[in-house]
């Protein structure tokens, strides 16, 4: 009773009274929150000794902050959001989408003229506005950039939906090639340009395939066999060290430690896959965990080989396959073979492609097993395992060959990722990372190739982008660094996503066994995750 | 034989942390049925906060008695966690009850990602030492145990009575063990199901809260980042003792802190965790619902 007496009250509320009770009640909660970790900070004074800095100020902001999210939110989001799903009467037809609304013919041309002239004005952009309104204009011209070529997309979401992967494939090997034109005319000469692409094909397009490929690998563990495994970072620091250890130790080439290097991370999941056969669910989670763990300790520990917490370094440079060399000593060094001037980016561009070609290798793979008996062995073992044992499916094997082929293409990865950064460490493998793969597979709707590559875009490519916020420093102060907030962002995004799309990003399946016509499920007739 | 026990009493301390966290774990995993990762870091917030009040105290006073000053201090640290655990479920878990199992693991990492970059972000990275609180070592037989171990014992031991008390014997406990059980049944049988949870995540959090306090009694110095390996090793207790076992909690909790402190003590102390975690995958091979746990019987 108590209940429906309550509902009436909040019915009969106007949502501006409901969005102010919502914020009193968000501000009492989140002061609550903060006040010791935000109003209050830890620093050291001269003696060493911690002390307290009051901040009462920033703690006020935050507060008032979040008030006012939660009532624009109670007050105005959700009944706009309600108001979207009732039919006007008169015409019989639901309100305009959000996004037609967003994308018009008429806002599409503004971006297009505010890029024009930003671009034409770009060099005395500094003089005009002064240093800190020039920033906030640059941020503003990537804005209508953005909204320019999103506006495009959104016209023709029909095409790119139905040839996403082609589309997909196509923007990807055109990715670097696109950058260093757009830089050189940018720029006015070659050198500039292939300079400039350095950030952009390392930062953003080699950083992202990595995850990519990782996630793709860590899917058939988890998308289709349905196997939970926290610790698949430890694979890819098995991929990493054999590379390095090898290569550095007896000069092995990399196109010889690749194959080398997969074999030695499958035979480790093999070896943790034989402990973990019983195990179930959570169970085999954590026991995966562990496995992570204990090999970054392993690592960190085992001074003689491994060179410790310090690394190894002087990792040798990948070549194209021993013809053409990417070391400036080297008498077959790109420059010298083709005539053209030293630019460290040529590596970066061919490092590119071979990532997105040993990725595209993950993919291809992933989608030829599926159709092959080991693969509906996978995926029916991640439906139900008693069923498929009672079919007379080998569970032992088919849970080893799901790890062996994941930590495979962990290890490739790890070789690749120690060849391109020439330096390795236990650092780099820790639990986080094993977090935000497993993360990127989830949120894309894990089994779905295209949405783990989708998620590890936005996910990575979106912290990535943080870094090169500094136009945010004019607001802030210059002492503001956006790179320190990029974790908890991350952390939060992640949360953010998860509940805004539960089901990841691609949602629907195309089962690879059907009967008369092929259909798409929504994936929550799946089950996963239940090792 | 003096310096085995000795050990016994060293890993009787850890352990005796390392339970109270598991607890927390255990709770959350027999009520909902998710591995709540964040609550590593709601230990760590316990600490943060422990150390908040403690610096606090003594900007406010020129001297606090110890006692005086450890009580205030878990007390605010249960407060101010708990706060934390029941907006977090709120927030982060509720909406995805009805759910596939992987979204709450997933959200409950991003939580935790999130939980220790912001104490990195409002706190800074760097360790927080403060001045030894209690320095008192009684010696006993050749044996030195310090007032520390002593009071960090004490308080896991009348921690746990009074939550057996309240498991057992409260209308409050009797509810959580129905949901735990059937959460629909309960729900028919006039069980306020979402109220249940929120005060299981409260419990488990206060129980966090206490560990952190005594962690940095005992330690001296809390970082943003040490939420993590405490928080895998008190999973690693949980799922040891049988996940969903209240008493395996603890006997993990306290399996692990003596492993921890023998192997530190007869072998190397470089792979003290590596033995830890290596037990773990061992006794899951022999005994694969853990140490308490009851055998997952699954009808088809």
């Amino acid at each position: 009773m108590a209940n429906i007496a309550q509902a009436t009250r909040e019915a009969s509320a106007t949502p501006f009274q409901r969005g102010i009770k919502e914020a009193l009640y968000a501000g009492a909660i989140s002061f609550g929150l903060f006040f010791l970790f935000i109003g209050l900070r830890t620093d050291q004074n001269i003696r060493n000794e911690l002390i307290l800095v009051p901040r009462w100020g920033l703690l006020a902001i935050v507060v008032g902050l979040v008030m006012l999210g939660r009532f624009v939110y109670v007050a105005y989001g959700q009944p706009f959001m309600a108001r979207q799903k009732i039919v006007n009467v008169a015409s019989g037809l639901l309100p305009d989408s959000v996004a037609t609304r967003f994308f018009k013919l008429p806002y599409f041309i503004a971006s297009l003229v505010v890029v024009g002239l930003l671009m034409v004005f770009a060099g005395s952009l500094d003089g005009i506005f002064g240093p800190a309104l020039a920033g906030y204009m640059r941020f503003f011209r990537a804005l209508a950039i953005i909204y320019a070529l999103a506006s495009v997309m959104f016209y023709f979401r029909a095409f790119i939906q139905a040839h996403f992967s082609a589309l997909g494939i196509g923007v990807l090997v055109a990715y670097p090639i696109v950058v260093v034109v757009a830089l050189t005319l940018i720029s006015g000469s070659m050198a500039g340009g292939f300079q400039g692409s350095l950030k952009w094909v390392d930062n953003f397009g080699i950083q992202i395939l990595i995850y990519v490929m990782l996630a793709w690998g860590l899917n058939i563990v988890v998308g289709l066999a349905g196997l939970l495994d926290l610790g698949y970072v430890a694979f890819y620091a098995v991929g990493a060290y054999a590379y390095a250890l090898l290569a550095t130790q007896l000069g092995w080439s990399f196109w010889i430690l690749l194959p080398v290097a997969g074999i030695m991370a499958a035979f480790w999941g093999v070896m943790l896959g034989f402990p973990v056969l019983r195990l179930r669910g959570d169970y085999l989670a954590i026991v995966t965990l562990a496995f992570g763990e204990i090999i970054r300790l392993v690592l960190i520990n085992w001074r003689e080989v491994t060179n410790g917490a310090a690394g190894i370094s002087g990792i040798p440079k990948v070549s194209f396959f021993g013809l053409i060399s990417f070391n400036v000593s080297d008498p077959n060094y790109i420059a010298k073979v083709f005539g053209i001037a030293q630019s460290g980016a040529y590596y970066k561009i061919f490092l590119y492609y071979l990532i997105l070609g040993l990725a595209l290798l993950t993919a291809f793979v992933t989608i030829r097993l599926r159709r092959m008996p080991v693969g509906r062995a996978w995926e029916a073992l991640r439906e139900d395992e008693i069923a498929c044992r009672s079919l007379g499916i080998n569970t032992t094997t088919t849970k080893l060959t799901a790890f062996a082929t994941g930590a495979m293409f962990g290890g490739f990865a790890g070789s690749f990722f120690a060849a391109r950064q020439g330096f390795v460490s236990p650092e780099s493998f820790v639990f986080l990372e094993s977090a935000i793969i497993l993360a990127i597979v989830v949120l894309g709707g894990m089994g779905s190739l295209v949405g783990i590559a989708v998620a590890a875009a936005v996910m990575i490519g979106g912290t990535e982008i943080l870094r090169e916020m500094e136009f945010l420093k004019a607001v802030f102060g210059s002492d503001f660094t956006p790179e320190l907030y990029r974790m908890l962002l991350f952390g939060m995004a992640m949360v953010i996503v998860m509940l805004w799309k539960p089901r990841g990003f691609v949602g629907s399946r195309e089962p690879t066994a059907f009967l008369h016509e092929r259909k798409s499920v929504s994936s929550s007739f799946t089950k996963e995750g239940h090792g | 034989m003096q310096y085995f026990v000795q050990q016994m009493v060293n890993g009787l301390t850890l352990g005796s942390i390392y339970g109270l966290i598991a607890i927390g774990y255990t709770m959350v995993y027999g009520i909902i049925g998710m591995i709540n990762f964040a609550h590593g870091d709601i230990f760590m917030l316990g600490a943060f906060v422990a150390l908040i009040v403690f610096l606090t105290l003594t900007a406010m006073f020129y001297s606090v008695p110890v006692v005086v000053a450890l009580l205030v201090m878990m007390v605010v640290a249960m407060l101010m966690t708990s706060l934390y655990n029941w907006t977090i479920e709120k927030v982060a878990y509720r909406p995805l009850r009805g759910s596939f199992r992987l979204a709450p693991l997933i959200t409950a990492i991003g939580m935790s990602i999130a939980l220790s970059n912001f104490v990195q972000v409002t706190q800074g990275p760097r360790n927080k030492p403060i001045p030894p609180m209690v320095s008192t070592v009684y010696n006993v037989g050749g044996i030195s145990i310090s007032l520390k171990q002593i009071i960090i014992v004490i308080v896991t031991v009348s921690l746990l009575a009074l939550f057996w008390y309240l498991v057992n014997k409260t209308s409050l406990g009797r509810a959580q063990r129905a949901c735990e059980q059937d959460r629909k049944m309960a729900a028919l049988l006039g069980v306020d199901v979402d109220r249940t949870i929120s005060i299981t995540f409260i419990m488990g959090a206060a129980l966090a809260a206490v560990a952190g306090t005594l962690f940095l009694m005992y330690y001296g110095v809390v970082a943003f980042s040490d939420g993590f390996v405490p928080g895998v090793k008190a999973f690693t207790a949980a799922v040891l003792g049988g996940i969903g076992s209240l008493p395996g909690a603890m006997l993990g909790g306290l399996l692990i802190g003596f492993i921890e402190s023998m192997w530190s003590a007869y072998f190397s102390i470089d792979y003290k965790d590596v033995a830890a975690f290596s037990i773990l995958a061992i006794v899951l091979i022999f005994l694969p619902s853990g140490i308490l746990g009851r055998p997952e019987v699954e009808k088809v």
